[in-house]
């Protein structure tokens, strides 16, 4: 009882042991769902996964299905994200521990029952369980404003190397304030619409619906709220990785209140699809997403100097060479704002250039193939965001040596092999007619499943290394129970 | 490729020298490079536009027509209720060879001319409203069909017009909307509204397949459908005879029987069709019925596709209503 007792207290009750436990959750859901569409499908692997596991697939329903895929993964994606700022940032006890709990049981509910009324059969009460779970998250978050709250001088900045007002208000947790109060009223614009479409079945796929000149109130709410979420998620992940490298200096005051203005902004032009200001909406938004980026570029410029400056430290006149190697030396410090570079050639420049030659290039083509780079921009997006996470995870488990580098350059390669592919898969159209293109599909596709299936098994390693783990009585858990995210961060 | 060949096969040298312990480390990351060279080399190979087709006889007259009872049914994928007057529809897609036909019989009787590499015919175009992207079409000749793209199966000497020998039978392809509005109206039809189309593919009842609520790979030509027209691994994907899943056996392969309930063939996959509605404040098309080149949720009967009127493929086709 107490070997199960003490896993418990482990898996649930330490920082380290909750984003273990989501991020098994997401690749359990990553690995059996993934098998459901693209080559999988052509290969007949879906058909075997959804007989074996006794899916109950209903053609009408597959955007809803999606719809509730999408929420189970994001919302444990949430939760880390949550666990993370919890365990960086000083916060009363009671808020942390009731922001976690909160999360925990709703992101839970949310996947175990939203899956289970999408694809297994619909029992109505596992759709009232899946809606409850998004409501606990829902709470989760207004308490995490609360207990965020940047004008509580305990919070104040002591240090004066960190952004801050002449007050003192520490703007770094002030960005993180305005991440998360923006994060709770964009889910709004999501639950409206989802409830007043009732059961969430009777419902669309924002890429299906682009094209029409006229769109509803509600419409335009839920593809307002699907952009900012993730758009939020990802400004959230940045300033976690900020505060574990320990962002701080010039760059961070200029950063911090770019990252604000940044948010509120783009936050009003996305709210602003639904009100008369739709019209430009989109030029509040890139506004918006100007000082967000430029935020994320001047914490990329810091870290990746501190890494050249301090790993040559030793030399008295390093050459540019010598900087470069020191600056890449860890892959997982260097690889989250490298991916964060990298994301301008898979979403950002794709959006930009979308957004530029939409009626000369893309609205010539097909509304099919411009669903293919509506979809795949934001998948990438999301799955940068995920190997993002992972590497300052592959830190928080203390990857030393040959293992920290081959974990951290395994996940940087394998991952941009793959969206690079899929970026060009995006465009092919640019430079291949449909009737020639099967050779070069086949070549991406390779690609993007070799990058994405070695992921997955480098996943896979990790997570079977950490169960096996668990079953020593002193093992690495034992350790982890006890640290705190915020005692490791950067010196 | 010598060079590729020659390190993909280092380790072979390596284990008969038997000293490669400082070399495997090389050769790994050789064959790896390789691997990937090799791959992309794939993915440049030229494709064979007119690799050898089979030819099968479906049986299936293309000059047929489906008479559609007046009524309601249900529409779309939540299953609103819409209703029709009657009408009729064609039983299959026009055909490349009924589209020759066709633009013999328009080219001699100066419906439609030559106008460089294209076909072109007069529309009289569309009311403009000067919605954000709409774009505006004159009244004016239009392209009805590309003649200079490889992928168009219509030959053309100069005079007469031909099909390419195999594809007599196929769905008419690389067509413009344009084009297949010319050849509807001529033929006193027209294209059919998005309504008509879904009725005629869905019956009454609220099936997702024009045959039924599920989709095996004998039902219809899709992407990955393993017909006996398609080679994944050069060409991809090309259409199949109108009317093909019949539940005949060609060969070796055996369709499913996969009409509609009104009698109506290819309602999913082969080729997208073209639908005539002209929509206020928007210049595209929409097309429906998922093609040769899209997986089958693309092939649902609600499933909207839609393009400038001028775009052309050779996954796209049409039928036509009167």
């Amino acid at each position: 009882m107490q070997f199960i007792k003490d896993r418990s207290n482990y898996l649930f009750g330490s920082t380290k042991g909750l984003i273990l436990v989501a991020i098994a959750m997401i690749g359990m859901v990553t690995a059996v769902w993934g098998m459901l569409s693209g080559p999988m499908a052509e290969m007949g692997v879906r058909e075997v996964v959804i007989k074996l596991l006794g899916m109950d697939i209903v053609q009408s329903e597959r955007e809803g299905r999606i719809i509730i895929l999408y929420h189970s993964i994001a919302m444990a994606v949430v939760a880390i994200e949550t666990y993370m700022l919890t365990g960086l940032l000083k916060m009363k006890e009671f808020f942390k521990m009731s922001v976690r709990v909160l999360i925990t049981v709703g992101y839970i509910l949310t996947m175990v029952f939203g899956m289970g009324f999408a694809y297994f059969g619909h029992n109505w009460a596992f759709h009232g369980l899946y809606i409850t779970g998004l409501l606990l998250i829902f709470f989760a978050g207004v308490l995490l404003c609360v207990a965020l709250w940047p004008w509580n001088k305990e919070y104040y900045a002591t240090d004066t190397s960190y952004a801050h007002t002449k007050k003192g208000i520490d703007l770094e947790r002030v960005a993180f304030f305005t991440a998360a109060v923006t994060t709770v009223i964009s889910a709004l614009f999501g639950a409206v619409p989802g409830s007043y479409y009732g059961h969430g079945f009777e419902t669309f796929l924002a890429e299906n619906i682009i094209r029409l000149p006229e769109k509803t109130a509600m419409e335009y709410s839920i593809i307002g709220h699907l952009h900012i979420m993730l758009a939020l998620i990802a400004i959230m992940l940045t300033l976690i990785i900020g505060r574990w490298l320990n962002f701080k200096g010039i760059w961070h005051k200029i950063a911090m209140p770019l990252m604000i203005l940044g948010c509120i902004v783009l936050n009003l032009g996305v709210w602003g699809v639904v009100t008369p200001l739709e019209p430009v909406a989109h030029m509040i938004i890139y506004v918006g997403a100007t000082p967000s980026m430029l935020a994320a570029l001047f914490l990329l410029i810091w870290s990746w100097n501190k890494f050249a400056t301090e790993g040559t430290a030793h030399l008295a006149k390093p050459t540019f060479l010598q900087k470069l190697a020191a600056m890449v030396s860890d892959p997982l410090k260097f690889g989250p704002t490298w991916q964060m570079l990298f994301m301008n050639f898979t979403t950002s420049g794709i959006g930009i250039f979308m957004a530029v030659k939409l009626d000369e290039i893309f609205r010539v083509w097909p509304a099919r193939e411009e669903r293919i780079e509506l979809t795949g921009h934001w998948h990438a997006l999301s799955a940068i965001i995920a190997t993002i996470i992972l590497m300052y995870y592959g830190d928080m488990l203390g990857l030393k040596g040959k293992v920290r580098q081959l974990y951290g350059w395994s996940i940087l390669f394998f991952s941009d092999v793959a969206l690079a592919a899929v970026t060009i898969f995006e465009m092919k159209r640019l430079f291949i007619g449909e009737a020639e293109q099967q050779p070069l599909v086949n070549g991406l596709m390779y690609a993007i499943d070799f990058g994405l299936g070695m992921l997955l098994v480098l996943l896979a390693v990790v997570m079977v290394w950490r169960l096996v783990d668990l079953f020593k009585s002193k093992g690495r858990w034992s350790e982890e129970k006890e640290h705190e995210l915020s005692q490791e961060v950067a010196k | 490729m010598k060079n590729i060949i020659s390190s993909m096969s280092l380790r072979g040298d390596c284990f008969a020298k038997n000293a490669c312990n400082d070399g495997r480390k090389t050769g790994l990351l050789r064959r790896a490079v390789a691997l990937l060279a090799m791959t992309i080399l794939a993915a440049c190979a030229p494709v064979d536009l007119n690799a050898p087709m089979p030819a099968f006889d479906t049986g299936i007259d293309p000059n047929a027509w489906a008479r559609i009872p007046a009524g309601e049914f249900h529409f779309g994928q939540h299953e609103d209720v819409e209703s029709t007057e009657a009408y009729e529809i064609m039983i299959t897609d026009v055909t490349a060879a009924q589209y020759a036909d066709f633009l013999n019989a328009a080219l001699a009787d100066g419906t439609v001319k030559v106008d460089g590499e294209s076909i072109v015919g007069f529309y009289p175009g569309d009311e403009f409203h000067g919605v954000n992207h709409e774009e505006e079409i004159k009244a004016g000749d239009w392209v009805y069909i590309p003649l200079d793209d490889p992928s168009q199966r219509l030959q053309f000497d100069g005079a007469r017009f031909t099909v390419q020998a195999g594809y007599e039978n196929h769905p008419m392809t690389m067509v413009t909307w344009f084009g297949a509005w010319g050849y509807c109206q001529s033929n006193g039809g027209r294209l059919p509204t998005e309504i008509e189309w879904e009725k005629a593919a869905r019956g009454t009842d609220e099936r997702p397949f024009p045959w039924g609520d599920e989709i095996l790979r004998g039902n219809a030509n899709f992407y990955s459908s393993r017909d006996p027209f398609e080679d994944m691994a050069s060409f991809g994907s090309r259409t199949s005879p109108v009317g093909f899943y019949n539940g005949q056996k060609y060969g070796d392969y055996q369709t499913v029987d996969s009409a509609s309930p009104y009698g109506l063939y290819d309602m999913a996959g082969n080729v997208w069709q073209w639908t005539g509605n002209v929509y206020e404040g928007m210049h595209y098309r929409f097309l429906r019925g998922g093609s040769k080149d899209t997986y089958d949720m693309d092939l649902r009967v609600w499933v909207r596709n839609n393009a400038t009127p001028t775009y052309f493929s050779p996954g796209v086709g049409f039928r036509c209503a009167r």
